[in-house]
């Protein structure tokens, strides 16, 4: 029996403020209606265009459980499809990125598009004729995704015909993509390489809300980043400068007192970012040449204002998270109620120094690979979350730290940097986005 | 050196982590040596592509210490290892200072009632130091180095 399906009220049920119920996690119902209805309601990050450099060029990827793809046409346009062959439904792009020449061609019955969707070509078309095929879907190309938005080279998509426009919906929290952007000297990333991809057994929004959550560094990484600070003190010589390794793990074992005071930044629709005033990206060396060459491009003031945000982690609900400091992004895509791939990607900056785009890879494989001691210590407590939320010694996930009753959502402000403000307002947007048009799509079906 | 000297120092650091003597296999390392894991077919740098791991002595040092500390919840229950090696190819007997090796291997890793199973083949790039092998450089090259694995905790 569906307890959700067309529910409104008992999905803004799961919600209370200070509290979510578990099935937010563990319902494999909330889950499709994810898919279906958040996923489907908000822009979701699709890729980028360095990824996209050449007519022809694609890419696959997933919103939420939808296979799609993007291509560069000839005119230089790029459109987001749906990757799925109107006849069959035979994947049209198999692969995660490659060249398809002029068009697209269906490897079962040869039907063929072009790189914007449109189609080009059916074999036998005499046999169509008289059947009412000009009529019909299946002969009007590859399925668009209606609303695509291209903000300075970043693709993002909504599935939904209804719904925020793009600039609504993330607001002024696009100034964490600017500010990564700005920090090339030419205003220009590039991704030039496959990301760390790595399977979670949790549910995808573990993993989002741990971006911001400032009270577990000091404590589940004590293994790993504890463990970098002591070995390193022990072993290091006489005034020895601490390597890269070490300026990336000891940020983790700053304690409360710094994250308190580094701040949270919410912003309206769920987004939201750690490391206001501050952060563990900081104190990282500077990189000889970058400072003159930044200052050169957009002059003294300008270029220490650029460099001197250095925003932790920023996340873009749904289930993008944007380091602009260290130029990564972690996708977090969902792939069943207890199963989410997380692709993290490095951007290359465009006539910065290669020693910033080494640390960016550095970082991505010290912090966010399968292989990365962080990413065991985080897997292991997601997993151990997953499992534990199956107990009936409560149904409910508290997230009550700093909490005010009488708190505003859908707005803008800075809180104490170990609130869980920012949680709140992830499940407050999910709310919202979860249950918006469904009683309309109730009222439809009546 | 003989090529069978060469061929049990690998036989012999698969022993020493199968058997979770992490000080043991650390000391095989030279102190300038590198272990290698690339995430793109045939990569040659491991500087400006991206890797799964590529790691000195200090990052070693760091994960073995971290395998036995008492707030490592991820080893709780503890990881096993198993190496299955075919035999070691030598593909250097020491031209330039350096002995190589290539080494097919199955590997396998467990913890609780988990198991994960990988393959690929390894390079080895052996020094002589002080009157024994050493490693200058591990690789190990998966042959699916790009799938999104789960946690992988030992050292292939």
């Amino acid at each position: 029996m569906s307890r959700y399906r067309g529910n409104a009220k008992a999905i803004e049920g799961l919600v209370k403020g200070h509290a979510v119920h578990r099935d937010v996690y563990v319902d494999k119902e909330v889950f499709d209606l994810e898919m279906e209805q958040l996923f489907a309601n908000t822009w979701i990050y699709v890729g980028h265009g360095s990824q996209l450099k050449n007519p022809g060029d694609f890419i696959t990827a997933k919103i939420g459980n939808q296979p799609i793809l993007a291509s560069r046409h000839k005119d230089g346009t790029i459109h987001v499809l749906h990757n799925r062959c109107p006849h069959k439904g035979t994947k049209i792009a198999s692969e995660p990125c490659g060249n398809t020449g002029k068009f697209f061609r269906c490897p079962y019955h040869a039907w063929s598009f072009k790189t914007d969707g449109s189609p080009l070509a059916v074999p036998l078309k005499k046999g169509y004729e008289g059947t009412g095929f000009a009529q019909n879907q299946a002969s009007q190309g590859l399925a668009r995704v209606g609303n695509v938005k291209i903000y300075r080279d970043f693709i993002f998509a909504r599935l939904s015909s209804e719904g925020p426009s793009f600039e609504d919906f993330f607001g002024e929290s696009l100034s964490t993509l600017d500010n990564m952007i700005d920090r090339s000297p030419v205003g220009q990333l590039e991704v030039i390489a496959q990301p760390i991809r790595y399977m979670h057994t949790c549910n995808w929004k573990m993993l989002v809300e741990n971006q911001t959550d400032t009270c577990h560094p000091m404590v589940a990484h004590e293994s790993s980043a504890g463990t970098a600070v002591n070995v390193w003190e022990r072993v290091k010589q006489e005034g020895e400068h601490p390597p890269m390794a070490v300026q990336v793990y000891a940020p983790f074992m700053s304690p409360y007192e710094f994250f308190e005071d580094s701040g949270i930044r919410v912003w309206p629709n769920g987004h939201g970012h750690t490391g206001v005033s501050q952060s563990i990206h900081q104190d990282y060396d500077d990189v000889a040449d970058y400072l003159a060459s930044m200052i050169e491009a957009y002059g003294e003031e300008r270029a220490h204002e650029i460099l001197g945000e250095v925003r932790h982690n920023t996340v873009y609900f749904p289930n993008i998270m944007v380091k602009g400091a260290v130029q990564i992004i972690r996708n977090f895509i969902p792939v069943a109620v207890d199963k989410t791939l997380v692709e993290s990607w490095v951007f290359k900056l465009v006539g910065a120094p290669d020693k910033l785009y080494e640390r960016a890879l550095n970082y991505n494989r010290y912090i966010n690979a399968p292989t990365s001691i962080v990413g065991h210590d985080d897997l292991e407590m997601y997993e151990r979350a997953q499992e534990g939320l199956t107990s009936n010694g409560t149904e409910w996930v508290n997230l009550q730290r700093l909490y005010d009753a009488d708190e505003v959502m859908d707005t803008t402000e800075v809180v104490n940097g170990t609130s869980e403000r920012q949680m709140r307002n992830q499940f407050h947007a999910w709310s919202k986005y979860m249950t918006m048009n469904m009683d309309h799509a109730m009222e439809a079906a009546e | 050196m003989t090529p069978q000297d060469i061929v049990d120092f690998i036989y012999d650091e698969a022993f020493a982590l199968d058997t979770m003597q992490w000080d043991d296999w650390l000391a095989m390392f030279h102190k300038d040596g590198r272990y290698w894991m690339p995430l793109e077919w045939q990569q040659t740098d491991p500087i400006l592509q991206p890797s799964l791991m590529y790691e000195d002595w200090l990052l070693l040092t760091i994960r073995v210490e971290r395998l036995n500390g008492d707030r490592t919840f991820s080893q709780k229950p503890k990881s096993r290892c198993h190496h299955l090696l075919q035999q070691p190819r030598i593909v250097s007997m020491g031209e330039g200072g350096v002995y190589k090796t290539r080494t097919s291997f199955i590997y396998t890793e467990t913890r609780g009632d988990h198991l994960d199973r990988y393959s690929g083949w390894v390079n080895h790039e052996l020094v002589e130091y002080e009157g024994a092998l050493k490693i200058m450089l591990k690789r190990v090259d998966l042959i699916n180095f790009d799938a999104p694995f789960g946690n992988i905790q030992l050292f292939i």
